[in-house]
C-alpha cells in the first residue's frame, strides 16, 4: 500500500500529491510540457479555440434556460423571450451566434496552419485525424444549432441538407423521413436536433478535445522550421537555467502567457463583432418565422459551409454528391495523401508552396461562389473551381512523391 | 517582423472572405432599387407602367402637381373633412377590405403630394391600380364623388397639414399607418389595435374571434394575410424597407400592398417603432459595447506586459 503521511494538511500540496499525484500532473501537463520556442501567434489558435468553445458552452447554458424546443414556441422564445424579457438575453444570444460563426474562422486558420507547416506528419497523424473529427463534430453542432431559432433559413436549410440523405438517384426517401421523423421538418425534427445540439454532440466534442490534446503530448507541437530536435536535451538545458540556449519553453507559464495575450486581442475582435457587426453571423432571412409554404428566394448555408456546398452544386445530383463526399474525406486523409517525409514550412518547399496557396485561393473562390446566385458566369466559375479542388488531391500525391524522390537523389 | 507579416496575411484573407460573402454576395442577390426620399411625384410609377398605362399615369401625376401648387384654405377644408369622417371615424369597422385608418396625425406622417393624389384617385396614388382593372372598385373609390374640383382637394389637404399634424409618437404612427393590415404580436397589436386585458376567458375568446374575422376580411381583400411585423426590422435590410414602404411595387411587382404615402418624417417614426419592438436591445448594446471592448483592451495590455516578463531572457 502506498504511503500516506498522517500529518499532511488536508487539501495541502503534499496531501493532494499523495492522493492524485498533483506534482506529477503539474509537471507533465504544465511546467515540463515542453513547447518549442520557435513559434508564432498561429500556435495560439488551439487555446483560442478552446476559449471560444468555453464561451459557446457558457452562453449556450444561459440560452438553454429559456429556449423552448417546440415548433410553435421556438421562434418566439428566441426572438421575444430571450431578446426582450430576459436580462442580457440579447447579449448571450449575440455572443452565441457570433461565436458559432467565428469559431470556424479560427478552425480554418488552425487547419491551414497545420497544412502550411506540415504538422500532420512524423508522428502527428493522430493530431490531424482527431482535429478533423472535431471539425466534423463542430459542423454537426453548427448545423443542429442553426435549426433551433426555427426561422425561414433554419427550416429550408434543414430541408435541403436532410434531402442530401436521399442519396441522389438511390432516392432513399425512407432514410430522409427517418432522419426527420416526419415527411418535412416539423416538431419531431426540431426536438431531435435540439437533443443533438445540447447533449450528444457537445459530449462528443468534449471527448474529442481531450483526445486531440492527448495526441499532442508525445509528438509535441511542430515549430516554425519543422525542426526535429532532441526534446530531452533541450529540456535539460532549460531546467539547468540556460533558457536562452534551450530550444523549448514550458507550456505553463511561458507559452501560456503568450496564448493569453493572443486571446485578449482575439476577444477585442470578437466583442467588436458581437456589439457592432453581428449580421454576418445572424442572417436576416432567419428572422422570418419558418414557413413551409414559402420558399426563400435564395437558400444558402452559413459562410463556413459554402465551399463544400459549391462543390455539390455545379454538378448533376449524383456526381455532385460523390464530389461532395470525396471533398470531405480528402481532407481527412491528408497525412496519407502527402507522401513526402519533409516537415517544413511551405515557403521552403517550392511546388508544395504553390499547391498550398492554390488551395487557399480555390477554397475562397468556392466560398464566394457558394453564396452567389447560380446564374451565368457564376455557374461556369463554380464548375471550374469545384473541378480544380478535386484535382488538388492527385496533384498533392504527385508533388510529394516527386519531393520524396528528389530527397533520395540528393 | 515576422509575426506582423503573418497577421497581415491572415487578416487579408479573412477580410477578403467577409467582403465576398457579405456585401458583394448581397449586392448580387438583391436588385438595386433607387429611393426617392419619400417624395411622391409619380416618377417611378410612370417609369414602370405598361405602355398603355403610361399616358394615364403621366396625366394623373401632372394634375397632382397642379393641385399641389394651389393655395389650400384650411377653414374651407374643415367642411370637406367632415365627409371623410363618415368612414375615418375610429370605429374600427372593416369597410370593403380593411379598416379605414384613423387620421389624427395624417398631416404629420403622410406626404402632401401623396394625400392630394389619394383623394383624387386612391388606386393610382397607392400604385395598386392593377388590382382594380375590372369591376372591383377601390374601397375608398367613392371619394371622387365627394371632392370633384381641384380647389376642394387642396383645401382638405391644407386642413390635414394644419390641423391634423400634432406631435406623433412612433407607436401612434405605426397604428395609424400599418396596423390595419399588419399585426405586431410582440407589441400586443392585432389588426384591431391593442388587445385589451380581459377578466374572463370568455371575453378574451370573443375578442379573438373578432380578430380572426377581421383577419379573414383583410385576407380576402389582399389575397393573403399581410405578415406580422414584430421582427421585420431585423428580417429586412434598411434599404429594402425604405424603398419597399415608399413604393411596394418597386420590390415586388404586382404585390397587393398599397403605397401608404409616408413622408420621410413619418417613415422615421414608423421605423423607430419597428426598432423599439424588433430590436429592443439596440440602446443597451450601444451603451455596453465600449465598456466590454475597453475591458479587453486593458486585458490585452496587461497580458502583453505579463508575456514580456515571462519571456525575458528567452531570446
Amino acid at each position: 500500500m502506498a504511503h500516506f503521511d498522517e500529518n499532511a494538511k488536508p487539501f495541502g500540496n503534499k496531501w493532494l500529491d499523495e492522493r492524485i499525484g498533483l506534482n506529477t500532473l503539474t509537471r507533465v501537463l504544465q511546467t515540463e510540457y515542453w513547447i518549442p520556442k520557435d513559434i508564432n501567434f498561429l500556435w495560439a489558435m488551439g487555446m483560442v479555440l478552446a476559449a471560444t468553445f468555453g464561451v459557446l458552452l457558457l452562453s449556450g447554458i444561459f440560452l438553454l434556460m429559456y429556449y423552448k424546443p417546440d415548433a410553435n414556441l421556438a421562434f418566439d422564445s428566441v426572438n421575444y423571450t430571450i431578446m426582450t424579457e430576459v436580462g442580457y438575453g440579447w447579449l448571450w444570444r449575440h455572443v452565441h451566434g457570433v461565436g458559432a460563426s467565428i469559431v470556424f474562422l479560427i478552425i480554418y486558420i488552425h487547419m491551414f496552419t497545420g497544412i502550411y507547416y506540415g504538422s500532420y506528419k512524423r508522428g502527428r497523424e493522430l493530431i490531424w485525424l482527431s482535429g478533423m473529427a472535431l471539425f466534423v463534430a463542430f459542423s454537426a453542432e453548427a448545423f443542429s444549432g442553426y435549426m433551433l431559432p426555427w426561422g425561414q433559413m433554419s427550416y429550408w436549410a434543414g430541408m435541403v441538407i436532410t434531402n442530401l440523405f436521399s442519396l441522389g438517384s438511390i432516392e432513399a426517401y425512407g432514410l430522409v423521413e427517418w432522419i426527420r421523423g416526419d415527411y418535412v421538418p416539423g416538431d419531431a425534427y426540431l426536438t431531435r436536433f435540439f437533443m443533438l445540439h445540447v447533449l450528444l454532440i457537445p459530449l462528443v466534442i468534449i471527448g474529442l478535445i481531450v483526445l486531440h490534446f492527448g495526441t499532442l503530448r508525445l509528438p509535441h507541437v511542430n515549430n516554425q522550421e519543422g525542426e526535429d530536435f532532441d526534446y530531452k536535451e533541450a529540456a535539460d538545458l532549460y531546467k539547468a537555467g540556460k533558457v536562452k540556449e534551450s530550444k523549448v519553453i514550458p507550456f505553463s507559464p511561458v507559452f501560456l502567457s503568450k496564448d493569453i495575450f493572443v486571446m485578449g486581442v482575439y476577444f477585442i475582435l470578437f466583442f467588436y463583432l458581437v456589439f457592432y457587426n453581428f449580421e454576418f453571423a445572424m442572417d436576416p432571412v432567419n428572422f422570418d418565422p419558418a414557413d413551409g409554404l414559402k420558399t426563400p428566394a435564395h437558400i444558402y448555408p452559413e459562410w463556413y459551409f459554402l465551399w463544400s456546398y459549391e462543390i455539390l452544386r455545379p454538378f448533376n445530383k449524383d456526381i455532385g454528391l460523390i464530389a461532395f463526399g470525396v471533398a470531405q474525406a480528402a481532407l481527412f486523409f491528408l497525412p496519407f495523401i502527402d507522401r513526402s517525409p519533409v516537415v517544413a514550412p511551405a515557403h521552403k518547399r517550392k511546388l508544395f508552396n504553390i499547391w498550398f496557396w492554390a488551395l487557399v485561393v480555390i477554397m475562397i473562390a468556392l466560398t464566394a461562389l457558394g453564396k452567389l446566385p447560380p446564374e451565368g458566369i457564376y455557374n461556369d466559375l463554380g464548375l471550374f473551381f469545384a473541378v480544380a479542388f478535386l484535382c488538388m488531391g492527385p496533384l498533392l500525391v504527385w508533388i510529394t512523391i516527386k519531393e520524396k524522390n528528389e530527397m533520395k537523389g540528393a | 517582423m515576422r509575426e506582423l507579416k503573418i497577421l497581415a496575411v491572415v487578416t487579408f484573407f479573412s477580410v477578403l472572405i467577409y467582403i465576398l460573402v457579405e456585401p458583394f454576395a448581397h449586392s448580387q442577390m438583391h436588385k438595386h432599387v433607387e429611393g426617392h426620399n419619400f417624395t411622391y411625384t409619380g416618377e417611378a410609377d410612370i417609369a414602370e407602367a405598361s405602355d398603355e398605362k403610361k399616358a394615364v399615369k403621366e396625366k394623373f401625376w401632372s394634375e397632382v402637381k397642379t393641385i399641389a401648387s394651389l393655395k389650400g384654405d384650411a377653414t374651407a377644408g374643415e367642411a370637406g373633412f367632415g365627409m371623410c369622417m363618415g368612414c375615418h371615424n375610429g370605429a374600427n369597422m372593416n369597410m370593403g377590405g380593411a379598416i379605414p385608418p384613423n387620421l389624427d396625425h395624417a398631416g404629420a406622417i403622410y406626404d402632401k403630394n401623396y394625400l392630394i393624389a389619394l383623394i383624387k384617385d386612391p388606386a393610382m396614388a397607392s400604385n395598386v391600380d392593377h388590382k382594380y382593372a375590372d369591376t372591383m372598385m377601390h374601397p375608398m373609390g367613392s371619394v371622387s364623388s365627394m371632392f370633384t374640383d381641384d380647389q376642394s382637394i387642396a383645401d382638405v389637404v391644407a386642413y390635414l397639414l394644419e390641423k391634423k399634424a400634432g406631435e406623433v409618437t412612433p407607436k401612434e404612427a405605426y397604428k395609424e399607418a400599418c396596423v390595419r393590415c399588419h399585426a405586431m404580436r410582440y407589441a400586443n397589436l392585432t389588426q384591431l389595435g391593442e388587445t385589451p386585458k380581459f377578466k374572463h376567458e370568455k371575453d378574451a375568446l370573443a375578442h379573438k374571434i373578432k380578430v380572426i374575422d377581421e383577419q379573414d376580411a383583410v385576407k380576402a381583400y389582399m389575397g393573403k394575410l399581410p405578415p406580422d411585423l414584430s421582427m421585420i426590422i431585423r428580417a429586412r435590410s434598411e434599404s429594402f424597407l425604405e424603398t419597399f414602404v415608399e413604393n411596394p411595387q418597386s420590390q415586388f411587382p404586382g404585390t397587393s400592398m398599397p403605397r401608404v404615402g409616408l413622408s420621410a418624417e413619418g417613415y422615421e417614426k414608423v421605423k423607430a417603432y419597428l426598432t423599439e419592438i424588433g430590436d429592443p436591445s439596440k440602446p443597451e448594446r450601444e451603451r455596453l459595447g465600449p465598456w466590454v471592448l475597453g475591458f479587453f483592451i486593458i486585458f490585452s495590455i496587461l497580458a502583453f506586459l505579463w508575456k514580456k516578463e515571462k519571456w525575458r531572457g528567452h531570446h
